[in-house]
């Protein structure tokens, strides 16, 4: 279970948000909304532990993900507005590469499924520079079929994505949903995803 | 006990706190630097190897002393600050900094002055001058550092690791500077072979240490209270200080 | 990990060759500066050689410590080496490992070769050789603290050399020293064991304090 509690988030001498209150259970999805500069990319690198809450503290099944640190990183997933993946290197050597730096080394064979299933065959052998902005957000996502984490957190993941792709992407949130995973999304896109409990977090 | 030092640590309550305290620091600064000018100047006996050049220990030797004790200082709040998260120490590291430069800067100054009539240069790569160099490059870095970083969040927490490292370094590099000197020959007169002082010039000396150290607390804490009115401005009682017209 | 990083990191180094010879050139091109600037007399020059080679690896090692990190920063790969589960200063070891091999090593072998420039006799130029891979990952190392808190600043360039240059004096001293002590018929081996000893101890504190700047700069 993941708990945020009275969150506050100082940006320079801004406060973004105060007071942020949340809780998400087994099988849970929340979707953080606000308009462009509100926090919402603050509060998911707070939920992460890449930053520190100027106020208040997020709880990981009722511990402080401050002392949790590694068990907790363990956990999550997170695929931010960087994609994280590499221009020098082949697509099938990113995922290998940021899985394995992600704590789950994956066979080769593992990562050609994935890569099959998230629609990038036959470009495995490309390096990175060469693919689209679409393409690249492909092979950051392509690490969400690999890894076995229960959270994952997602900051725009359908940015650059065409229908098709939105629409693996929702399948596979929800498969992860209904195995019990949680997944804390942000997006300006609407899109429908069924989970047994949806809560909506408004960013002023 | 524990509820009385809390309170200064706020940042509201030191403000004030300083502000009494800055003027009293300030005379009895003022006064040991007159009296420690005088014996310094004009009792202490001449000395009959250097003459009246020597003199210039009388700030030489206050201004390295400080400039090392200082940076110990800043490291030591500066490690306060990142190990208990208290903004007040940060601030603390941040307004030594200058100062402790300053007295790093002077001890360089007066070492070249001094230098001249004893070895007839301007400047010597003696192991204590060039240690002393060597830690005005380390405030100099400190300070840089600090003022890149726009977040003061950040910039107190890397400011504070760049310190630790340094504190730690201070005491290899001393060393190895003192190794090197060794092994190249290099000056043949070094302040430690100052010889055996009167009981004037010791007087002189100490109460020089002290006026020192009663001018960095009141330029310190002057200069605390300045960087609290800047991180705090977004704070109610600022703007109520500033309606009251008594922000100086 | 630890493997996967450095292979990574020599990966990308074998993909872009340029960097790394990039450095190299910029060492070779600073040591034969110096005889322009005072003058070719062999005496002069082979007396300042040891000074000079260490002093342009000094510079060569800090120019690519820019590198170290700041590409993983800005494509977002730094942030996910944050949230591994695995200890953030074996990580940093790691990196500072993949710079050391990939700057370091090159700067390495290159030295015996300027150290002919300057008519070093062979047993000063072995030891020359051997003072730099001792002390070239000490480089490395404490470089990899001054990267970590210069991350995504402005003039980070120039301020890491402020904040790493004064740091590695003692290497200096002792690196150059010990060729200078051979050179002069004195024993060098305490020189040699003192850059050991730097180089265990850095080996301990410089990942962990460059991991803690990491986690600042990335806040």
């Amino acid at each position: 279970m993941l708990q945020g509690i009275n969150l506050v988030c100082v940006r320079g001498d801004r406060e973004l948000f105060q007071d942020v209150n949340f809780s998400l259970e087994a099988g849970g999805l929340m979707q953080v909304r606000g308009p462009n500069g509100s926090g919402k990319t603050s509060l998911l690198r707070m939920i992460c532990g890449l930053s520190q809450p100027a106020a208040g503290d997020i709880l990981w099944n009722g511990q402080t993900i401050r002392e949790l640190e590694n068990d907790y990183y363990a956990a999550v997933t997170y695929i931010g507005h960087l994609s994280g993946t590499k221009d020098d290197l082949t697509v099938l050597e990113n995922l290998q590469i940021s899985s394995a730096l992600a704590g789950t080394e994956i066979s080769i064979d593992r990562a050609y499924e994935a890569l099959h299933f998230i629609g990038l065959k036959g470009r495995e052998a490309l390096p990175a520079k060469v693919l689209s902005q679409g393409q690249r957000r492909r092979v950051a996502l392509a690490r969400l079929l690999v890894c076995n984490t229960p959270l994952w957190i997602l900051d725009e993941p359908l940015v650059a994505l065409d229908v098709m792709a939105v629409k693996l992407i929702q399948d596979i949130l929800e498969k992860h949903l209904r195995n019990g995973g949680m997944a804390v999304l942000t997006t300006h896109q609407e899109i429908k995803i069924s989970a047994a409990s949806i809560l909506e977090l408004q960013l002023a | 006990m524990a509820i009385n030092w809390f309170k200064y640590s706020s940042p509201a309550s030191f403000y004030s706190l300083a502000g009494k305290m800055i003027p009293f620091f300030t005379v009895i600064a003022i006064i040991l630097l007159a009296a420690g000018l005088y014996v310094g100047f004009f009792i202490a006996p001449t000395d009959f190897q250097q003459g009246e050049a020597y003199r210039i220990i009388f700030i030489h030797v206050p201004a390295a002393w400080m400039s090392m004790f200082l940076y110990v200082v800043m490291a030591f709040w500066a490690g306060i600050g990142l190990a208990f998260n208290t903004r007040l120490s940060a601030m603390f590291a941040s307004a030594i900094a200058p100062t402790g430069a300053m007295f790093t800067f002077v001890a360089l100054w007066t070492g070249s002055l001094w230098g001249k009539p004893m070895w007839g240069t301007w400047w010597v790569w003696d192991a204590r001058l060039t240690s002393e160099l060597i830690l005005l490059f380390l405030y100099i870095g400190f300070m840089s550092l600090q003022a890149a970083i726009d977040d003061p969040r950040r910039a107190d927490k890397a400011g504070a690791i760049i310190a630790l490292v340094g504190v730690v370094n201070i005491p290899i590099i001393y060393f190895s500077v003192q190794w090197w000197n060794t092994l190249h020959q290099g000056a043949s007169v070094s302040v430690n072979q100052a010889p055996s002082m009167a009981t004037t010039m010791l007087l002189g000396m100490l109460i020089m240490v002290f006026a020192s150290w009663m001018y960095s607390i009141a330029i310190i804490l002057k200069r605390i209270r300045v960087i609290i009115l800047e991180r705090e401005s977004h704070t109610s009682w600022v703007a109520e200080l500033q309606k009251k017209g008594t922000v100086s | 990990m630890f493997i996967w990083i450095i292979k990574r990191d020599l990966l990308l180094a074998v993909r872009r060759q340029s960097d790394v010879l990039t450095t190299l050139f910029f060492f070779i091109i600073v040591v034969s500066l110096f005889p322009l600037s005072v003058g070719p007399e062999m005496n002069l020059l082979r007396a300042m050689a040891p000074g000079i080679v260490w002093v342009a690896a000094l510079l060569a090692s800090m120019l690519s410590l820019g590198r170290m990190f700041s590409n993983d920063y800005m494509d977002g790969t730094l942030e996910q080496m944050l949230l591994s589960p695995q200890s953030l200063s074996l990580l940093v070891l790691g990196k500072a490992l993949a710079h050391w091999l990939v700057t370091g090593i090159p700067l390495v072998l290159m030295a015996p070769v300027l150290g002919i420039q300057y008519d070093l006799p062979v047993d000063a130029l072995a030891i020359l050789t051997f003072s730099l891979l001792l002390g070239t990952p000490v480089l490395s190392l404490i470089g990899a603290i001054g990267a970590a808190l210069t991350l995504g600043l402005r003039g980070g360039g120039v301020l890491v050399s402020l904040l790493v240059l004064p740091l590695y004096i003692p290497i200096l001293i002792f690196g150059a020293g010990a060729v200078e002590a051979n050179m002069a018929g004195v024993e060098f081996d305490a020189h040699l064991s003192l850059i050991g000893a730097f180089l265990l101890v850095s080996m301990v504190f410089a990942p962990w304090a460059a991991a803690s700047s990491l986690r600042v700069s990335l806040e």
